[in-house]
This record gives C-alpha cells, structure tokens and sequence, in this order.
C-alpha cells in the first residue's frame, strides 16, 4: 500500500508542480501585458497624430482618453464609416424649382458626413441636376444650388468645404428620359460621387 | 375677327449636298387667306443638272413664313422664262397672284441668275434683277431672291438670308453624349458643325455683326464662356471661374458680354469687357438671377430673377442698376429676349403645368402664349421681328419650332437629328 501511496504522493505532487508551473507562467503572462499596457499611450498617439494634423481637433481625447481598444477602435470606425457611407445612398432628390434637401436624404448624408469627417483626405464631387422642365440655364443655376444644399448640409456635419467640390449640369444629363414625374423625379438630383 | 386655318405640308428643303441633319418643315398652321405665288422653275442654261432647285428653294422660303402659299409645279400650264412673255389669264386660272420666273446662265465666275416678279391681277412685271455669283453661292442667291419677293410683297425685309445656330445632342447613355454646335441658313440648309463636345454646349447667341457666336461649354469638367468667330474659327476665352458661367448675350455694340456667374457664391448677372475682361457686378441677390439678354438700345438687361420665391423676369437699368420686375402672370416667367424694336419680350411661361413660349407688350403689359406644344424655351426673335424659332419636344425628340410673333404661323422645324435645341437666330448678315 506504501507504494500505492507514494504514487498517489508522487501523483499529488507532480499535479501540484503543473500547477504551479501554470500559476507561474501566468504570472509572465501578466506582466507581459503591463508592458503593453504601458506602452500603449504612445502607439495611440502615433496613430492619432496623422488625424490630428488635420482637423487639429479632438487630440486631447485620443492622447489622454486612450486604451488598446481605442488604437485599433479608431481605425475599425474609419473602415466601417468608410463601409456605411459606400453603401449609403449617393442620389439625393429635390422637388421641382427647389433646392431644399428632403428629409429622406438626411440619414445617408449624415452616413457621408461621418466619414468625410473621420478622413480628412477623402475628397467628393457634387453634381447638382434639374429636371428639363424650364429653361436651361435656370436649370444650370437650379442644379448648383441643390449642389451647393448639400454641401452646406456636409460642412455643418463637420465636413471641411476643402473636401467638397461642386459643380451643375442643368438639365443636360439626365438619369431618365421618361417625360414625366417618374423621370423627372429621378432627375432633380444631387450625385455624390467620391473622387 | 380672323378665323385661322390648318393645314399641314410637308416640303423637303432643297438639300446642297450630302449633310443628312438638316432641318424639315413643316407647317401647322398659316394665315387664312395665304398669298398664292407660283415660282416657275428656273431655267438652267448650262449641262447637266444643278444641285439647288432655286425655284423649290424660293417657294419653301416664302411658305415658311405662313403669309404665302405655293402653286403646284404640275397644274402650271407653261413654264416661261423671264425673257418670255407671259400669258397672266393663264396664270388667273390656277389662282396664282404672283408669279417668279427665273433662269440660271453660266459664265466664268459662276451663274448669272436673272430673274423677275409678276404681278398677275395688275398684269405687270414688279421688278427683274440679275444677280451674279459663284457656283458655290446658288443657295445664297436663292435667298436673295426670296428676300427681295418677300420685301416686295409685305413691305418687312426678309430673314431668308440669315443663319441659325443650334444644339445637337446624340446621347449614348447619360455620361456618354455628343453635344455639336451647329451654323445653318434659316431654311436649316448647309448645316456645318462649328464645335463639338462630350461634355454640354448651351446658350449660342449671336454677336451684333453676324461674326461671332458666344456659348457655354466645358473644357475639362469646368465650365466657361466663349467666344467663337466664325470666319477664322479662333475661340476667345471669356470667363471660366469656379461655378456657373452661363448664359452669355452681347451688347448692342458687340464690346460687351452680358453673362452669369456664381464666383461669389451666387447666380449674379455680370457685364464682361470682351477687351479688357473687366467685370462688372449687375445684381446682388441671394435668389437665383440669370439668363440676362439686352435691350436693343442697349440701356437695359432683361434677365430671369427667383428673388420673389418663383422665377420671373425682371428689368435692369444699365446704368443706375436699379430693378423692377417685368412679369407677373404665372409662377414661371425666364429666358426672356426682346422683339429688335424694342416693344415686347418673348419668355417661356407656364401655364397649366405646361411651359408655353408667350409675348408681352411692355406698353400695354398685355401678355399672350404663342405656342401650344410643351416644353418650349430658348425662344429667339428673327431680325424684322416676324418670327420667333424656339426649341420644343415631342415624344421623346426634341425639336424646332417656328411661330409667328402674332401666334398665328406655327411651323415645326423636325431634324435627322434626335435632339435639336437652343436655337439663336442671327442679325441681318447684310
């Protein structure tokens, strides 16, 4: 039985060592991730000075208020702003002789908004159009005043006018040729197109 | 009270030569009592066969403007010359009133075209010309002709011997168009295209002397106005400033551009010097004010303003730049232009939804739609102030109009091509 014994001790033994091999080994682990921890601030800061050269706003928050989820955070929100605004809607309608932005529009404008403003240095076109009821020169003035709707709409959003260019086509490129209000719906837009 | 008739013809316009996009006409409607003129073929003295029928070429002319109908070639019972005598109970018995005749003589430089009127209730000869010119010029010689008939028999100088320009459009897919500015006689004949773009031409008018014509297009993806000179082809930049640059109209004196910009931010109406390039601010509004066009005596610059919510027209004074609105029937009142004295303006006005071209006396204020197709605009008045050509569509074309500044002679100008629009009829060339 001694020698059972001596196993069961021996067994006992050998489970504690593992264990306290493991205890050990995460104790590394942990300090391992201090360090990290510690270096952190720094590589946040790093990745925050591009953005902050920019906008020269919102770096105290990415200096102080930083983590390890805030570094890749911040990227991963750039990306899937990116993502929302290319998968937003860039034909933006107005109703006829008017270039007030529908309230339809807002959410997907507000999709390119977040964006544009996450990165400085994306850069779009907008290409305001009439439908071809009326003359063709109001038309051109129409179509640059639905442009210039949106782009004031960007800008409060926080959107540097720098990013945002404009321009019209009247009524001289149409989306439809149909002669009536399913056509011309169509073509009293804006178009957002990035560049 | 003038009861008005409706008929419609179909004349193929004498066509100079293999160009496939000239215009067709077509009337819809004329004046009552149209005067009955036959025009005699003309004779050709020489071999072969001419490529101008200058006797087609008169009567489709004098038709166009609804004041004249054709006798039928085939009920003619002689063909004279105007070295023959002529037989006027023959001509009384197929209703002819008057009477072209004509005849077409070779010589070294050219053709000698003679030719002569006939009274035929008076029985007597109104006047006979001989007009001299080469080969190349038939068609302007016919023009000249029908400018003396016309002349002759109204008392109003003719317009046969003016020029058009106009926009074409073939249009692949919404980004993929070609846009041509085309220079033609006022028949539609001898079409030659003097600029071409992928990207939109608009806008074309003319300068005072016939030489110059200023438009709108892009160079790149930046709009401009410019400044072409037919004679030479040589094209002066105007303006080309970050936002709209549209609508250009010159000065009675042809020195200035009257023209729109949005460089500060806002459709304004400015007055360029085409030699030094100076510019002049014309108006200060937040609202939309464009398509400026100046008065004939050059002291004021009509141009379409949304400053009171809607589009109207308004009146600028040149000098004092003081504005007062000129229209106020509708909510929709633009593109105006000025009759050549003075008197009344052509617009496009809406009504019922549907955009008519309409004429307004500036005296008694007294407005009336010309037109009963849709979508008309760019209305532009002839020279002796008869006619005015507009574009308009149907279906899915588009296409020229003619109507008299009466309303009361309609004419469709149908063209090969599938969109024709921003018509500009030219000054006396003469």
């Amino acid at each position: 039985m001694d020698v059972l014994k001596t196993i069961k001790m021996a067994s006992f033994a050998a489970a504690f060592a593992v264990l306290a091999g493991c205890a050990g080994q995460v104790k590394e682990d942990v300090a391992v991730s201090d360090a990290t921890a510690e270096r952190a601030p720094e590589t946040a800061t790093a990745t925050a000075a591009p953005t902050e050269a920019v906008s020269g706003a919102g770096s105290s928050q990415a200096s102080q208020g930083a983590s390890q989820s805030a570094v890749s955070g911040a990227e991963i929100t750039r990306e899937s702003l990116k993502a929302s605004a290319l998968a937003a809607d860039t034909l933006f309608f107005f109703e006829f002789d008017k270039s007030d932005l529908r309230q339809d529009a807002l959410d997907d404008l507000d999709a390119h908004a977040k964006y544009l403003v996450a990165d400085r240095g994306a850069r779009v076109r907008l290409e305001g159009h009439a439908d071809e009821r009326g003359t063709r020169a109001y038309n051109l003035a129409l179509g640059e005043r639905r442009a210039n709707a949106v782009a004031r709409y960007l800008v409060i959003q926080g959107v540097n006018r720098a990013q945002i260019e404009t321009m019209s086509y009247g009524e001289e490129r149409p989306l439809s040729l149909a002669r009536d209000e399913s056509g011309w719906g169509r073509n009293r837009r804006v178009e957002l197109i990035y560049q | 009270m003038q009861r008005l008739i409706y008929w419609t013809w179909l004349l193929l316009v004498c066509v100079a030569g293999p160009v496939r996009a000239e215009l067709v006409i077509e009337i819809t409607r004329g004046v009552e009592n149209p005067i009955k003129v036959a025009v005699v073929p003309f004779r050709f003295q020489g071999s072969g066969v001419l490529d101008v029928d200058l006797a087609r070429l008169i009567e489709s002319n004098l038709e166009r403007t609804g004041q004249f109908q054709r006798v039928n070639r085939n009920s003619m019972l002689s063909l004279p010359g105007p070295n023959d005598q002529l037989f006027y109970r023959d001509w009384r018995a197929i209703d002819s009133e008057y009477t072209v005749v004509g005849e077409i003589t070779p010589n070294e430089n050219g053709y000698l075209v003679t030719f002569g009127l006939h009274d035929v209730l008076g029985q007597r000869e109104l006047f006979a010309e001989k007009v001299p010119g080469p080969a190349s010029a038939l068609r302007d010689i016919g023009h000249y002709i029908s400018d003396k008939i016309y002349e002759s028999l109204t008392g109003i100088k003719g317009i046969f011997s003016t020029k058009l320009v106009y926009v074409t459009v073939d249009r692949r897919s919404e980004k993929d168009q070609t846009f041509r500015l085309i220079l033609s006689d006022a028949d539609g004949g001898r079409t030659r295209t003097i600029f071409e773009s992928s990207e939109p031409i608009l806008s074309p008018t003319w300068s005072p002397d016939g030489g110059r014509i200023a438009y709108m297009s892009f160079r790149g993806k930046r709009a401009g106005i410019y400044v072409q000179t037919l004679a030479t082809g040589e094209v002066q930049k105007v303006t080309d400033f970050p936002g709209l640059n549209s609508a250009p109209s010159f000065s009675p004196d042809g020195r200035q551009l009257a023209l729109t910009l949005s460089k500060d931010g806002n459709p304004e109406v400015y007055i360029a010097n085409l030699r030094t390039g100076e510019l002049q601010r014309m108006t200060d509004h937040f609202g939309i004010d464009t398509e400026p066009r100046w008065s004939p005596d050059g002291r004021s610059i009509l141009f379409t303003s949304s400053r009171g919510g809607k589009p109207q027209l308004y009146q600028l004074n040149v000098s004092d730049r003081e504005v007062k609105r000129v229209t106020f029937d509708g909510d929709y009142n633009s593109n105006g232009a000025f009759t050549p004295d003075g008197s009344a303006i052509v617009f496009v006005h809406r009504s019922n939804d549907r955009f008519h071209i309409a004429r307004m006396d500036l005296k008694t204020r007294a407005m009336r739609i010309l037109t009963e197709t849709d979508l008309d605009e760019s209305p532009s008045v002839a020279p002796n102030g008869t006619m005015v050509i507009y574009a308009t569509s149907e279906g899915a074309r588009g296409l020229l109009g003619l109507v008299s500044t009466d309303g009361r002679v309609r004419v469709r100008l149908p063209s090969a091509s599938e969109q024709v629009r921003e018509p500009a009829w030219s000054p006396f060339m003469n």
